[in-house]
C-alpha cells in the first residue's frame, strides 16, 4: 500500500515518458491520471486511519543492505499523511499549472514532474534513515532537470544554485546520519539506521550537538531559515510554473518535515540548546521575508519572499514545540502550500500571457481580468492571513503555542502579520488595481482549466480555514507520540487542554 | 631465505596471471600471422576470458604464497577480477575506436594495440599479486611500459604523442624515486618482501627511524605519482586528454585501481597506520587531493580533462579509506573501487564511442555533448547516469562506494577528512552538472555532433551493462558487499 504511493508516480512518470508518441497532450492527461490515482489512494489510507492500532497508520519492512543495519522501511503517520494528501494535491495544481505552458518535450518533463513527487513521498514516508536520505536527494535530480530545461531565462544558474545548497547541506546529513548509527550502535551494540529503533534509546549529550546539526542544517536549508535562504528566490523565481508550486508547495515542508520528525525527537537535549537560535532565526526570516517580498519588483520573486516569511512560522512553532504551536506549524504547511501555490500558478498565468514577471510593466489587470483579479486578491488575503481562512489558523496557533515558551519572539513575529498585509496588498495594487497598464491591452481571463484549479484551491483553504478538526485530529495523535520523545522542551499539555483547541 | 621451488598449487593459484602472459604472447605471434583486426581483438578478448576462467581453479589454491615475491589470495584475485573485467570492457572499446580510425590510422596499425593492451593487463596482475617490492616493481614497469605505448597510440595526432612521452618520463621519475624509496628502506631492515618488513619495522630501536621514513616518503611519493595524488597530479590531465579515449579508460581504472590495491596491502602489512609522519603526510594528501582535484576541474571545458581531475579527486576520496584502515575501511576501498571502475569505464566509453568517427580528435570538447540528450536519448542517459554517479547521487553505485567511505572515515573519526569529502563533492556536483545542463540545452544546436559509425553493437552492449551494474549495485548492493566481505576478509 504504501510502496503503492511510491510507485504509482515513479511508474506514471514513466508511462507518461512513453506517452508523449501518443499525441503532445497525452503525458499530461497520464499525470493528471496518475496523481488522481495517488490522491484517490492517499483518501482511503484517510479513511482507514481511526482504526489503525499502534503509533503507525500502515508500516511495511523489507530488508535492503543487512550489513548496514538498513531496511526498506515506510511506515505512514498522520502527519505523513497529511502531506503525502498535499503533494498528490499541488501534484495535480502542477500537472494543470503546466497543461499550456509545457510545449517543448511534454513527455520528459513530466516524466521529471511525477518523480519528483515519488521522490517527495518517499521522504514522507520513510522511517529509516538511509532510505530517507535516499529519496531527500533523488528528488533533486528530477527538479533540476524541471529547472534547467524549462525554466526561465536564468535557469542553468538557478537550477545550479538550488542543486548544490540542497545536496551540499544533504551531505552534511548523510555524515551525521552515518555518526548518529554508528553512535548507536556503540552504545547498543545494534548498528541499524532503523528511525524508531534509533529513537528508543537515547545519544551521548556530546555527540549529540554535533550530529543534530547536521541534520539541522540540511531541514534549514530547505525550509528555507534565514541565513540559507538565497537559493530559494532563484529557484522559485526561475523555474517553470508547475515546478515552483512544487518547490514552494513541497519541497520546503519536507524540511519541516524533517524538523519535526528526526531533529526533535532524536536530539531533545540537543535542541534544547539551539531552540532560542532557532526561534530568533525564525523571527528574523518571518521579517526579513517579508521586507524583501515587499522590494521585489519580480512577481515571483516576491511571492518567493513571502514563502521566507511563512516558513519563518514554521520553523518558530516547531521549536516551541508544544501540541498548539505544532498543529499551527503543520496547518501553516498545508495552507501555505495551497495558497503560494495558487499565487504561483496565477503569476504563471500571467507570464505566460505577457511574458514578464516585471511588476512594473503590471496595473489595472482587473479591468483586463476581472477573474483574474478576484482570485488574485483571494489569495493574496489567503496569504497575510485573512481570519476564516486556514492560513490564519495556521499563523494564529504558533503565536499562541509559542507565545507560552517564549512570549518576546513570538511577540516580535506577530508584527509579521502586519507586514504580510503590507506586501501582500502592494502586490493586489500593483498587479490588478491602478491605472491600467497599455503593455497588458487585451490580456485574456482565466480560462476554465485555471479556474478551476484556483477554485479548489480556494475552497480547500475555506474549509480548512472553518473547519480545521479533521485534519487536527489527524495529526494530533502523530504529533503527540513525537512530543513525548522531546518532553523536555515543552512539558506535555494535559490532553484536555489541547483538545479545546479547534 | 628459502630456495626458488614452486609447488603444483602455487601454479594453480598463480594460474590466471600465467593465462594472461601466455595470452600476450599468443596474441603476439597471432597478429604476426593474421592482421585481421577481428581476429586479434577477439583473440584478446579470448584471453582475458581464459584468465578470468581460471579464477576459480586459484580461488580453490589460495591463499598461496608463490616464492617469495608473490602472493595470490582472495584479495588479490578479487581485485584480479576487476582488471580483468575492465580489460574486457577496454578491448571491446577499443574495437570500435580503431575500427573508425582504419583509415587515419592504416590497417596495418592495428593489431598491436591489442598485444600492449595484453601486456598492460598482465602487468597490473602482477601488481596486485606482488608481496614484495621487486615483484611490484617488476608489474609497475611492464604496466608502464605497455600503457606508454597505449597513450601514444595514435601517432598521427600530435597531442598524442606529446601525452605519450609525458606519461613516459613522469613514470620513469615515479620508478626512480620508488626505487631509491625501496632501496633506503633496504638499506635499514634489509628486508624487501612485505610480511617480514613488518616484523623486521617492529624490532627496530626508533619508531620513526629517519632513513626508512624517508624511504617511506620516495616509495609514497613514486606511488603518488601513479595514484596521481596532488602534487604529483601534473601529469594526469594532458595524459588523459591526448589518450585515444580507450586507453584513457584503461589508464583511469586498470592501472590506478592496481596500484591502489597495492597500497592498501603494503599500508595494512606494513601497519603503516602506525608512524605518525606517514599518516600527516597522507592526511594533508589526501586533504590536497580531494580539494585540487574537485577545483581544477571547475575550469575544465574539455570533457576529457574534466573527468581526468575527477579521477584525481576520486583518488582522494579513496585515501580516506586508507586512513581510516580497518575491516570496513579495506571493504570500502573494494566497493569504492568497483564503483569508480564501472563508473569510470562506462564514462570514457560514452566518450570513447562518441569519438568513434574516424575524425582526428576524440569528441571531448563540452561543443560536443550540446543538446546530445534530443538526439542520442539513450546514449546521453547513461552518460548523465555515469556523471550521477560520479557526483555521488543516491541510487547509483556511486553513492554507496561514497557512503561506505563516509561509514569508514566516521568510524575512525577522521573528521577533517570527512568533512572535506563533504566539500568536495559538493565541489563535484558543479561541473559534473555542468556537463549534464549541457546535454539538455535547448534549443538544439543547429550542426548535430557527428555521429558515430553504426556497428558500434559491442560497445553499446558493453554500455548498456555497466549501466545495469551501477544500477543494480546502487539500488541492492548487499549481493556486492558480500562478494567484498567474502574476499577481503582476513587481509588486515
Amino acid at each position: 500500500m504504501l510502496l503503492a504511493l511510491i510507485l504509482i508516480p515513479l511508474l506514471g512518470g514513466a508511462v507518461a515518458a512513453v506517452a508523449e508518441s501518443w499525441g503532445r497532450l497525452w503525458p499530461g492527461r497520464v499525470a493528471f491520471l496518475v496523481l488522481l490515482a495517488e490522491l484517490a489512494l492517499g483518501a482511503m489510507l484517510w479513511g482507514g486511519a481511526p482504526s489503525a492500532p499502534g503509533p503507525w497508520l500502515a508500516e511495511e519492512v523489507w530488508p535492503w543492505i543487512p550489513r548496514f543495519g538498513i531496511s526498506f522501511h515506510l511506515a505512514l503517520d498522520g502527519l505523513s499523511l497529511v502531506l503525502v494528501l498535499l503533494t498528490a494535491f499541488l501534484g495535480v495544481m502542477a500537472v494543470a499549472a503546466s497543461w499550456r505552458e509545457v510545449s517543448t518535450r511534454p513527455g520528459f518533463y513530466y516524466l521529471n514532474l511525477l518523480w519528483t513527487l515519488a521522490g517527495v513521498v518517499g521522504v514522507f514516508l520513510a522511517i529509516d534513515l538511509f532510505l530517507f536520505f535516499i529519496f531527500w536527494e533523488i528528488m533533486l535530480v528530477p527538479m533540476y532537470f524541471l529547472i534547467a530545461i524549462w525554466g526561465h531565462e536564468q535557469r542553468g544558474y538557478a537550477a545550479l544554485k538550488f542543486f548544490i545548497f540542497t545536496q551540499a547541506s544533504g551531505l552534511l546529513m548523510l555524515i551525521s546520519i552515518v555518526a548518529l548509527a554508528l553512535v548507536h550502535a556503540q552504545t547498543s551494540g545494534v548498528f541499524t539506521f532503523d528511525y524508531p529503533q534509533l529513537l528508543a534509546d537515547a545519544m551521548p549529550e556530546g555527540a549529540a550537538t554535533w550530529i543534530m546539526l547536521g541534520f539541522f542544517i540540511a531541514f534549514a536549508v530547505k525550509l528555507p531559515m534565514v541565513p540559507f535562504h538565497t537559493w530559494l528566490a532563484d529557484a522559485h523565481t526561475q523555474a517553470p510554473t508547475g515546478a515552483s508550486i512544487i518547490l514552494a508547495g513541497i519541497l520546503l515542508k519536507a524540511g519541516a518535515y524533517g524538523l519535526i520528525r528526526f531533529v526533535v525527537p532524536l536530539f531533545p537535549g540537543a535542541v534544547a540548546e539551539l531552540a532560542p537560535l532557532a526561534t530568533g532565526l525564525g523571527v528574523a526570516g518571518i521579517l526579513y521575508g517579508a521586507l524583501l517580498a515587499f522590494a521585489q519588483t519580480d512577481l515571483k520573486r516576491m511571492v518567493a519572499y513571502s514563502s521566507v516569511s511563512h516558513m519563518g512560522f514554521v520553523l518558530l512553532g516547531v521549536f516551541a514545540w508544544n501540541a498548539i504551536a505544532l498543529q499551527g506549524a503543520v496547518m501553516q504547511l498545508i495552507a501555505h502550500g495551497v495558497s503560494t501555490g495558487a499565487l504561483f500558478l496565477l503569476a504563471g498565468a500571467i507570464q505566460h500571457r505577457l511574458h514578464t514577471r516585471d511588476m512594473g510593466r503590471m496595473g489595472g489587470f482587473w479591468a483586463y481580468a476581472p477573474r483574474m483579479g478576484a482570485l488574485g486578491l483571494f489569495f493574496a488575503v489567503a496569504s497575510l492571513g485573512l481570519p476564516g481562512l486556514a492560513n490564519f489558523l495556521g499563523e494564529f496557533l504558533v503565536l499562541l503555542g509559542s507565545f507560552r515558551v517564549a512570549p518576546i519572539p513570538t511577540a516580535v513575529a506577530a508584527t509579521g502579520l502586519v507586514l504580510a498585509a503590507v506586501y501582500a496588498l502592494a502586490l493586489v495594487q500593483r498587479v490588478f488595481h491602478g491605472p491600467p497598464h497599455p503593455f497588458a491591452d487585451g490580456l485574456p481571463d482565466l480560462d476554465g482549466r485555471e479556474r478551476g484549479a484556483l477554485g479548489v484551491m480556494a475552497v480547500t483553504l475555506v474549509v480548512l480555514g472553518l473547519f480545521p478538526q479533521p485534519v487536527l485530529d489527524l495529526t494530533g495523535p502523530a504529533i503527540e507520540s513525537m512530543r513525548q520523545f522531546a518532553a523536555v522542551l515543552a512539558p506535555p499539555l494535559a490532553e484536555s487542554e489541547w483538545r479545546v483547541l479547534p | 631465505m628459502e630456495g626458488v621451488a614452486v609447488s603444483w598449487i602455487g601454479l594453480y593459484a598463480l594460474s590466471p596471471v600465467i593465462a594472461l602472459s601466455i595470452a600476450a604472447v599468443v596474441v603476439m605471434l597471432v597478429s604476426a600471422w593474421d592482421r585481421r583486426h577481428h581476429t586479434v581483438a577477439l583473440l584478446t578478448l579470448a584471453g582475458l576470458i581464459g584468465a578470468a576462467v581460471l579464477i576459480p581453479v586459484a580461488i580453490r589454491a589460495v591463499p598461496q604464497q608463490v616464492t617469495e615475491l608473490v602472493v595470490v589470495d582472495r584479495y588479490a584475485l578479487f581485485f584480479l577480477s576487476l582488471i580483468l573485467i575492465a580489460g574486457f570492457a577496454t578491448t571491446v572499446l577499443a574495437h570500435t575506436y580503431l575500427e573508425a580510425r582504419r583509415e587515419r590510422l592504416g590497417a596495418a596499425l592495428l593489431p598491436e594495440f591489442y598485444i600492449l593492451l595484453l601486456l598492460a593487463v598482465t602487468g597490473a596482475a602482477v601488481v596486485v599479486v606482488s608481496a614484495h617490492f621487486a615483484a611490484f616493481l617488476l608489474g609497475l614497469e611492464i604496466l608502464a611500459m605497455a600503457l606508454f605505448g597505449m597513450v601514444a597510440y595514435p601517432t598521427y595526432a600530435e597531442r598524442s604523442l606529446e601525452a605519450g612521452i609525458k606519461y613516459l618520463v613522469l613514470a620513469g621519475l615515479s620508478s626512480a624515486l620508488l626505487l631509491f624509496g625501496m632501496a633506503l628502506v633496504y638499506a635499514k631492515v634489509g628486508i624487501m618482501a612485505f610480511g617480514p618488513m613488518a616484523d623486521a619495522l617492529v624490532l627496530l630501536a626508533e619508531v620513526n627511524e629517519p632513513l626508512v621514513m624517508m624511504g617511506m616518503a620516495f616509495i609514497l611519493a613514486g606511488i603518488g605519482f601513479k595514484l596521481s595524488f596532488v602534487p604529483f597530479h601534473m601529469w594526469t590531465p594532458d595524459v588523459y586528454e591526448g589518450a585515444p579515449a580507450p586507453a584513457t579508460a584503461f589508464l583511469a581504472t586498470v592501472s590506478k585501481g592496481a596500484v591502489f590495491a597495492l597500497l592498501l596491502r603494503w599500508f595494512l602489512e606494513v601497519e603503516l597506520f602506525r608512524y605518525e609522519p606517514v599518516v600527516l603526510a597522507l592526511t594533508l594528501v589526501a586533504v590536497a587531493t580531494m580539494l585540487a582535484g574537485n577545483l581544477l576541474a571547475l575550469l575544465q571545458d574539455n570533457v576529457k580533462r574534466l573527468l581526468a581531475y575527477s579521477s584525481i579527486a576520486h583518488l582522494g576520496y579513496l585515501l580516506v579509506a586508507l586512513l581510516s584502515a580497518g575491516q570496513l575501511a579495506v571493504e570500502a576501498v573494494g566497493y569504492f573501487l568497483v564503483a569508480y571502475f564501472v563508473t569510470t569505464m562506462g564514462a570514457f566509453g560514452v566518450v570513447s564511442l562518441l569519438s568513434s568517427n574516424g575524425s582526428q580528435r576524440d569528441a571531448d570538447h563540452f561543443d560536443d555533448y550540446q543538446g546530445l540528450f534530443w538526439q542520442r536519448p539513450w546514449l546521453a542517459g547513461i552518460f548523465t547516469i555515469m556523471l550521477l554517479s560520479l557526483a555521488g547521487i543516491p541510487l547509483t553505485v556511486g553513492f554507496v562506494g561514497k557512503f561506505y567511505l563516509f561509514a569508514a572515515g566516521v568510524n575512525a573519526a577522521l573528521w577533517v577528512l570527512i568533512l572535506t569529502m563533504a566539500v568536495g563533492s559538493a565541489i563535484g556536483l558543479f561541473y559534473y552538472l555542468r556537463l549534464v545542463a549541457v546535454m539538455y540545452q535547448l534549443p538544439v544546436p543547429e550542426a548535430p555532433p557527428a555521429a558515430p559509425p553504426a556497428r558500434a553493437l559491442g560497445s553499446t552492449l558493453l554500455l548498456a551493462v555497466l549501466t545495469v551494474l551501477l544500477l543494480w549495485f546502487g539500488v541492492y548492493p548487499s549481493a556486492l558487499i558480500d562478494v567484498i566481505r567474502a574476499n577481503t576478509l582476513g587481509v588486515v
